[in-house]
């Protein structure tokens, strides 16, 4: 029986970290405020023809001469508010984003290890990745009008995090002292980030999707939700990060049922967590399957996607509090 | 959007329609099959299986721990037997699961087998006939060129690269991402493998768990084991013959900080021969490093204290000197009770419940509790009994039944090296020293590799069916009045992914452009409108 000493290796990267990460709520917070008023008051713009936006029907210029395009499609228009504050709220996104990249990095090295291996951690990580799938959704399918989705369940769960999960960075359980840990967990990370963001695009779509209603029924729809981009791009978001998501989330799964193997000696064992991981993966597949399927493309595939992300968190959050398992490390 | 996905959704909207009017049992079972194989069925049958996993969640399994399940049915005396009844603490291994997902993979079969073979035809087929409008298609652009109809099917060909082209007269049709297809039947017959892998890893292998105390040796046989999980068709007579003995045990704990008493790491020293024959080898078995002996795989799952006691009879002789494992209440304090059975003491029967503190220290209220999970200041204290342990009944090693027996003391706080003499003459029971003891989970899974090959295939067939994009173009183009060739360029996307019109239209840019920088030195002269028809196939 030997003892060793615990808490942190380094406590100025530990101070650093831990400073980075209320700075990085306020960030965050601020770049909200942004979008919000960018998603208010921008005027609608069109967006131009590119990666997920439909090509428009009419004349197209081919440089010199006419090509005339013919499209089917039952798409609405594609324009979203944009103004100058929105390009600033990205900006503030990027810093803060950088921000979460240097906490990470200093916490791992306060901890000395992989620096997701509690709750903590995890969540923290998890909405790193979410504002990363942002950004890049931004850049690539001129998706900042999710700025507001986006960051209201980051800062919220930064929020939780810090009141309520906070942990000293230090030693792992014995159970997670292994490179495991980088494979199976960042792959947990990586796809609950995407998800977060495909449900937050979800969680607008069907916002976009009532108000479409509502106009085609003849009402006026004002505010926020008048002023959305069309559901059926809202929907392809949602999709595009699912179909990102997904393969990991099955890789992370597969993963952790080789770690399990080795760690616990049966490779599924129908722990509460596993359980919980399948049912969101059964969830997901559901909502693959349900928009090949007729009748449920749209609203109810979207709901299916909404659900999914409910049970992610309900793995994160109830089962390591409410379930005694192998799993259980709150 | 995608052609295959609106032949999906037509089988399964018209099942309703279709419905057997008086058609005998062929028809019936006919139109049960085509509801069983549609999509919105299989939707169905994969929420069932969502929802149907979450009891297993929220009540304790008998598969994962037997004793959360008797414990539940002791506080729940009433709704626990209706519970049982509805197999929720089998949830897993329950009729009703099993119906769940063998129906949801006889409809996977019924699904994929049809798609597979319609797919080895599309394989083995050409890229269909241009259709006679391509203006109906998703995605159709128009453009004129002065270059001639066979120059701009000609550079088709090459913009079209990696796509399968047939020329059908004043046409190319080109089709790609004949991969996703396979992939798609690839992942779902891969899901199929993974289901009877692990079927016949239930049936055929088993699982058991077992304690040892340091210095203690294990073979593997029946009743070597506390607890063992034999599949149905196990032979438990042939076990493979191995032996293992536990060496040392160690633990680390964190002694400072937020984290004191939390386990830095675990360590057990084991020697074991795969057979009674074959040569000693060692192992250092951790948390993440499992034994593996004669294919079956060893795995430390927890540890305890054992400590041992010397008990002498009323004549002084000594009738029981052993290590005996205690269970923890928890880990961070180590609190560890457990029961010491003397059946032979030549006399009435001796029994003793007891309680090890690893720390003891005085909390506030004067009360001794362990502060620490490391063994810093061990004692024990017990409870004696007299009378009959009722040993010819069987019964856990770590409860002591009380119903013949007589409480005839209770201990001081004993620490290593005391002696407590029992009260009536009973004889004495010292408190000599502790071992470490580890429990251990043994597993025989033949299937395993086999379960993770499907795993992986299935993964990879998921990478094909999600990004690869299967996609049919077509190019048309024929000579105007004017002399100008009029070109269409038609593209239809088979999945939504692939139907990004963005894509048909990069195509027809790169068409456009390329027809206009090869005009001076490949194409006939645009002037003449004579020249151009002449080159025409
Ligand atoms: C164990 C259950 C099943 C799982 C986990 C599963 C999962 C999946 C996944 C992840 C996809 C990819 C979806 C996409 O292309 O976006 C897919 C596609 C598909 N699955 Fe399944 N599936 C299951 C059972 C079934 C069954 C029972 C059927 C038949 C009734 C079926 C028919 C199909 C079809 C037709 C597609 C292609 C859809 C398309 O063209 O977009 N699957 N499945």
């Amino acid at each position: 029986m030997t003892y060793t000493l615990a808490g942190p290796a380094d406590e100025a990267m530990a101070s650093t970290s831990d400073t980075l990460i209320i700075a990085m709520i306020v960030v965050y917070s601020v770049a909200l405020f942004l979008f919000a008023v960018e998603a208010a008051y921008g005027r609608r713009t069109e967006l131009r023809a590119g990666k997920l936006m439909p090509v428009t029907a009419g004349g197209q210029k081919g440089e010199d001469e006419d090509i005339h395009v013919n499209v089917r499609t039952t798409e609405g228009e594609a324009k979203a508010p944009q103004n100058a504050v929105g390009k600033i709220a990205l900006g503030v996104t990027g810093a803060g984003f950088l921000m979460s990249l240097v906490q990470l990095i200093t916490r791992g090295l306060a901890a000395e290890r992989w620096p997701w291996g509690n709750m903590f951690e995890f969540i923290v990580a998890m909405c790193l990745v979410a504002v990363g799938a942002l950004l890049y959704a931004s850049w690539r399918y001129q998706a900042r009008f999710l700025g507001v989705f986006v960051l209201v369940p980051v800062v919220l769960l930064l929020g939780i995090g810090v009141r309520w999960l906070y942990v000293e960075p230090g030693p792992l359980i014995p159970a997670l002292q292994s490179y495991w840990v980088p494979i199976h967990v960042t792959a947990t990370i990586i796809a609950g980030g995407a998800f977060m963001v495909s449900g937050a695009a979800a969680v607008t779509y069907l916002i976009a999707r009532r108000a479409e209603d509502k106009r085609a029924a003849g009402h006026k729809v004002s505010g926020v939700a008048g002023r959305l981009p069309s559901a059926e791009l809202l929907d392809r978001i949602s999709h595009r990060m699912v179909l990102f998501a997904f393969p990991i989330w099955t890789f992370a799964i597969i993963a952790g049922a080789i770690w399990a193997d080795e760690a616990w000696g049966r490779f599924w064992g129908w722990d509460p967590k596993e359980v919980w991981s399948f049912i969101s993966w059964v969830i997901y597949a559901a909502y693959l399957h349900a928009r090949a399927t007729g009748g449920w493309r749209g609203r109810g595939a979207t709901w299916i996607n909404v659900l999914g992300f409910v049970t992610v968190m309900f793995n994160f959050f109830a089962v390591n509090y409410m379930f005694s398992g192998l799993h259980s490390y709150a | 959007m995608s052609t295959t996905t609106s032949e999906a959704s037509t089988e399964s909207g018209g099942s309703s329609e279709n419905r057997p009017k008086g058609l005998g049992l062929t028809g019936w079972l006919r139109w049960a099959w085509r509801i069983l194989t549609s999509m919105r069925t299989a939707l169905i049958l994969l929420f069932l299986l969502a929802v149907g996993a979450i009891p297993g969640s929220f009540l304790p399994q008998n598969g994962v721990s037997v004793d959360e399940v008797d414990q539940y049915f002791r506080e729940n005396p009433d709704l626990a037997p209706v519970l049982d009844s509805l197999y929720l603490f089998d949830v897993f291994s329950s009729p009703w699961y099993a119906a769940i997902y063998l129906l949801l993979f006889v409809s996977l079969t019924g699904c994929v087998i049809p798609r597979a073979m319609t797919h080895v035809k599309a394989l083995r087929g050409r890229p269909v006939h241009t259709p006679k409008n391509l203006q109906r298609m998703p995605y159709a652009a128009t453009f004129s060129t002065d270059a001639a109809p066979g120059t701009v099917l000609e550079q088709a060909k090459k913009v079209l690269k990696g796509y399968r082209i047939e020329h059908y007269g004043d046409s190319v049709s080109a089709e790609t991402g004949y991969m996703r297809e396979a992939g798609n039947v690839l992942f779902h017959v891969a899901l199929i493998g993974l289901l009877l892998a692990l079927a016949a890893g239930s049936f055929f292998g088993y699982r058991g768990n077992m304690l040892m105390v340091e210095g203690e040796g294990f073979a593997n046989t029946l009743p070597s084991y506390d607890a063992i999980y034999p599949g149905h068709w196990t032979d438990t007579d042939r076990m493979e013959p191995f032996t293992l003995q536990l060496d040392d045990f160690e633990v680390v704990f964190l002694e400072d900080g937020e984290l004191r008493g939390q386990a830095d790491s675990y360590s057990a020293d084991m020697t074991y021969r795969e057979s009674p024959e074959a040569e000693e080898k060692t192992h250092e078995l951790e948390v993440n490093e499992p034994l593996t002996v004669d294919g079956v795989q060893v795995y430390l799952l927890g540890h305890g204290y054992a400590p041992e006691f010397e008990v002498r009879n009323a004549e002084g002789d000594v009738v029981f000197d052993q290590a005996v494992p205690f269970l923890y209440r928890d880990t961070m304090s180590f609190t560890s009770d457990g029961v010491v059975k003397v059946p032979d003491t030549g006399g009435e029967e001796l029994g003793f419940t007891g309680v090890f503190l690893p720390t003891a220290t005085e909390d506030g209220q004067g009360e001794l509790v362990s502060s620490f999970p490391g063994p810093e200041n061990p004692v024990v204290t017990m409870e004696a009994y007299q009378g009959d342990l009722g040993m010819h009944e069987p019964q856990s090693v770590y409860q002591l039944r009380t119903q013949e027996l007589e409480q005839i003391g209770e201990s001081t706080v004993m620490e290593m090296g005391d002696t407590w003499e029992l009260p009536d003459d009973a004889g004495s029971v010292t408190f000599s020293g502790y071992s470490e003891f580890i429990s251990l989970q043994s597993n025989r899974d033949g299937t395993r590799p086999f379960a993770l090959g499907a795993a992986v295939t299935a993964v990879g067939g998921l990478l094909l069916t999600l990004f690869v994009r299967p996609r049919r173009v077509w190019v048309r183009a024929a000579e105007r009045e004017d002399g100008r060739t009029e070109v269409v360029l038609a593209g239809l996307g088979k999945t939504e992914v692939a139907a990004n019109n963005q894509e048909f239209h990069e195509l027809t840019t790169t068409l456009a452009g390329r027809l206009r920088n090869s005009e001076p030195d490949d194409g006939p002269n645009p002037s003449d409108p004579q020249e151009s028809t002449n080159t025409r196939e």
